[in-house]
């Protein structure tokens, strides 16, 4: 601000003055913000209307009543006469069991199509771009229930499939042979994650010091007593029990071992292969993008194939799988829904028939979007965090 | 991008094998060179071999060797002794009329049979580049109103038909097109929005977006046919259709308009500077020069979401409204054709895999053409 005060007022009357161009934009934003508003108000006083004839009261307190829906296959305990909330987060653990579990292996399975996708063998890559091109161009619903009709066909318990010793397939589902997890074991796995945080610090710390004085620092030893010493020792203490029990057939059922419904194990497959297929194309678009001139840069330096692969390829490749990737693992868990089509009860399913037992549509469905915009939100958090960790970083 | 009948020359160096030197008649040197050019991939050939072999004659056997192609009517005796061995294929020509076109009056079938033929001439016409003009939308207009007189009938002799005995393919192309159709525009418009200077047009615009894009279609296709009811004042009654078609148009415009978003990134800021150094007003600058170069752009993901809305339009089984896929998991609810899904589960499959290669073979054309190398 100068001190000439004959010039004051002129550039106050200036600075409160609007020009044309933000005149407008401000008439605008007031038609279409009163516009949407003017809409969102008529369709909520219908709504209002509406409720108070149905005698429907608005709110969240029906979920303290009870819930007298059956469900099938969960890892919490439940029964019909606990709560809709109880029965809300059975759904949510449903949900994220079948969500978790399927980008895991999706991922798995479309790295290594996607891999195969640029084999050097004709036949695997051929092979590899079929798997791509079926899957992609059926609708992931008509997959479901195809998977879920040839699960029906499977053959009834007692002439159940059986693949290898202890693993039995049939219109019961898939049986496995599996370790009763008792407070101590969950100990045990507590511990293993424990140490795969320490290694982690451990290896920064480890990497910084070799880069300051190019000392080669080895991680194995530390890896060995972290991993493995460390559970062996929670273990011992303990006292768990490691005995795995196998499934045995008694009358027309399995007795011991973990059963996978048919139901989640129909969804499990369409949504692990639908998605593998997208993740295949991404993570071949993705080692495309490396131009081949760095292969052949490594390749002068005398660097070994899989050093390159790893230290120069894949971390270059990862910047440009990571965004497309985070997508389709919020995509895999928005189609879990669609386990409603087969009858596996997740999230959106024990919405639905919450919302044909109470008539609380709205509630209902704001429950559906907090829980999926929730886990969307986690996935995306997530996958920024690594994503921002893996950029490059120009100086 | 690589078609599926080209062999992609491989950017990876895994062996030399291309270059290693060969002799001999040019089958066995292909061979040579693509199947077996290290021990590896030797190994992995001839495992891929037996097991393709192994399929092949086990799916030759079922789809076609042990398969019944006809039976005398509802007598699925036949069908059911060879279950698991053979295919049923009897269960097609017993069932494709309800399949493609539900419960619309049999003798009035061949109408949603034009009004699909008229859909497929449209995306035909439309995917041609020297039909990218104005005439195009004059062209599309044209189309659907043809398609809902076909449809509806009950003007030129026609007689009427309701919404609700249509069915299968035609409910399938009219809820993936005119969602489209009109969510289009909508994504344009929300597109421009986030890229707004405005505030309060910004961020409704990105409220719209990530609410759409943050929860599953399914509870969208809920909301249509439970919340959408309450929502309206009393005595308005919309058909559970129209409902649908709107929730795919809310739903089509917040995905195209993250699509379309990208485009709009993509544009120089120069054009923006140009355009305004000629005193293009905002509409102009955006209608002339803007938008036709980022749609340009992004053509190619365009079609990819335009895939997969065709194969998201298949959700309204859930809430029982009647397209291709409802109708044919209802036409084996009939006993005597029942244990048969898997066969018409193929048939339907097939031919949501014909539309859907068919785009997106035209969407590797078209990154082919824009870049050649």
């Amino acid at each position: 601000m100068t001190t000439s005060t004959p010039d004051l007022p002129r550039r106050r009357r200036q600075r409160f003055s609007l020009n044309r161009q933000q005149l407008v934009g401000l008439a605008w934003q007031i038609l279409v913000v009163g516009i949407a508003v003017a809409i969102v108000g008529w369709l909520w006083s219908n709504a209002l209307h509406n409720l108070s004839v149905r005698r429907i009261s608005t709110g969240f307190a029906f979920l303290g009543r009870e819930a007298g829906m059956p469900i099938a296959d969960t890892w919490l305990a439940y029964s019909p006469k606990d709560p809709y909330v109880r029965a809300f987060i059975v759904g949510i653990v449903n949900t994220l069991r079948v969500a978790v579990i399927g980008i895991v292996l999706a991922t798995a399975i479309g790295t290594l199509i996607g891999i195969a996708r640029l084999s050097s063998n004709w036949l695997l890559s051929r092979l590899a771009a079929v798997y791509v091109e079926l899957l992609r161009d059926i609708p992931l619903l008509l997959q479901l229930l195809f998977w879920y009709v040839l699960m029906q066909g499977l053959p009834a318990a007692r002439a159940a499939w059986k693949p290898i010793e202890g693993v039995f397939l049939s219109n019961r589902g898939l049986v496995l042979p599996s370790v009763p997890i008792a407070e101590a074991n969950l100990w045990v796995i507590a511990a293993v994650v424990a140490g795969l945080i320490a290694l982690y610090v451990l290896r920064r710390h480890l990497m910084a010091r070799q880069v300051a004085d190019g000392k080669v620092r080895h991680l194995w030893p530390y890896a060995l007593a972290l991993l493995a010493g460390l559970p062996a020792l929670v273990s011992w203490s303990l006292g768990a029990s490691w005995t795995v029990t196998m499934p045995e057939l008694r009358g027309f059922n399995f007795v011991g071992g973990l059963t996978l419904a048919p139901e989640y194990f129909a969804l499990l497959i369409a949504l692990v292969t639908y998605t593998s297929a997208f993740i295949a194309e991404i993570v071949r678009s993705g080692i495309q993008a490396i131009p081949r001139g760095q292969w052949d840069a490594a390749a002068a330096l005398g660097l070994r194939r899989r050093f390159v692969l790893q230290r120069i390829v894949l971390p270059q490749a990862l910047r440009v799988i990571i965004p497309p990737m985070t997508s389709q693992y919020l995509n895999l868990t928005k189609n879990s829904s669609l386990a409603v089509a087969v009858g596996y009860q997740d999230v959106v399913s024990i919405a639905n028939t919450t919302l044909n037992q109470t008539g609380q549509a709205i509630e209902a469905i704001a429950l559906i979007m907090m829980v999926f915009l929730t886990i969307s939100l986690g996935i995306s958090l997530f996958m920024n965090w690594y994503n921002a960790r893996i950029a490059l970083v120009e100086r | 991008m690589t078609s599926i009948t080209d062999a992609p020359e491989s950017p990876l160096p895994f062996g030399s094998a291309r270059s290693r030197k060969t002799t001999g008649h040019h089958v066995i040197r292909w061979l040579r060179a693509n199947l077996f050019a290290s021990i590896t991939s030797s190994v992995i050939s001839l495992i891929l071999i037996a097991l393709l072999a192994k399929a092949f004659v086990s799916l030759v056997q079922w789809g076609y060797w042990n398969a019944i192609w006809s039976v005398p009517s509802d007598q699925t005796g036949a069908c059911r002794s060879i279950r698991g061995l053979g295919a049923c294929w009897a269960v097609i020509p017993e069932k494709y009329r309800f399949i493609l076109f539900g419960t619309y009056p049999f003798s009035e079938q061949w109408r949603p049979a034009l009004a699909t033929l008229v859909f497929i001439a449209l995306f035909y016409v439309s995917s041609r580049r020297r039909w990218w003009r104005k005439e195009l939308i004059a062209v599309w207009a044209a189309a659907l109103i043809l398609i809902g007189v076909l449809m509806w009938g009950g003007i030129a002799g026609l007689t009427y038909v309701s919404q609700d005995r249509w069915g299968g393919l035609p409910v399938t192309l009219i809820l993936a097109t005119f969602g489209l159709a009109f969510g289009f525009p909508l994504g344009i418009a929300v597109a421009l929005g986030r890229r707004s200077k405005l505030p309060a047009i910004r961020s409704l615009c990105v409220l719209y977006v990530e609410l759409i894009r943050g929860v599953p279609l399914i509870s969208l296709l809920f909301m249509a046919s439970v919340m959408f009811p309450l929502f309206m004042p009393d005595g308005v009654n919309v058909d559970k259709l129209l409902r649908a078609q709107i929730a795919f148009v809310l739903y089509a415009g917040a995905y195209l308009a993250e699509v379309i978003r990208g485009g709009l990134q993509a544009i120089p800021r120069g054009q923006h500077d140009a355009a305004d150094a000629l005193g293009l007003s905002y509409w102009k600058k955006n209608g002339l020069i803007i938008l036709p170069q980022a749609i340009r752009h992004v053509i190619p993901p365009l079609v990819n979401t335009f895939i997969a809305f065709f194969k998201d339009t298949s959700l309204v089984l859930i809430i029982g409204i009647f397209d291709l896929l409802t109708t044919a998991k209802t036409s084996i609810i009939d006993p005597a054709w029942q244990p048969f899904s898997v066969e018409v589960y193929v048939f339907v499959g097939l031919i949501y895999f014909v539309f859907c290669f068919a785009m997106s073979s035209y969407s590797r054309q078209l990154e082919a053409q824009a870049h050649p190398n």
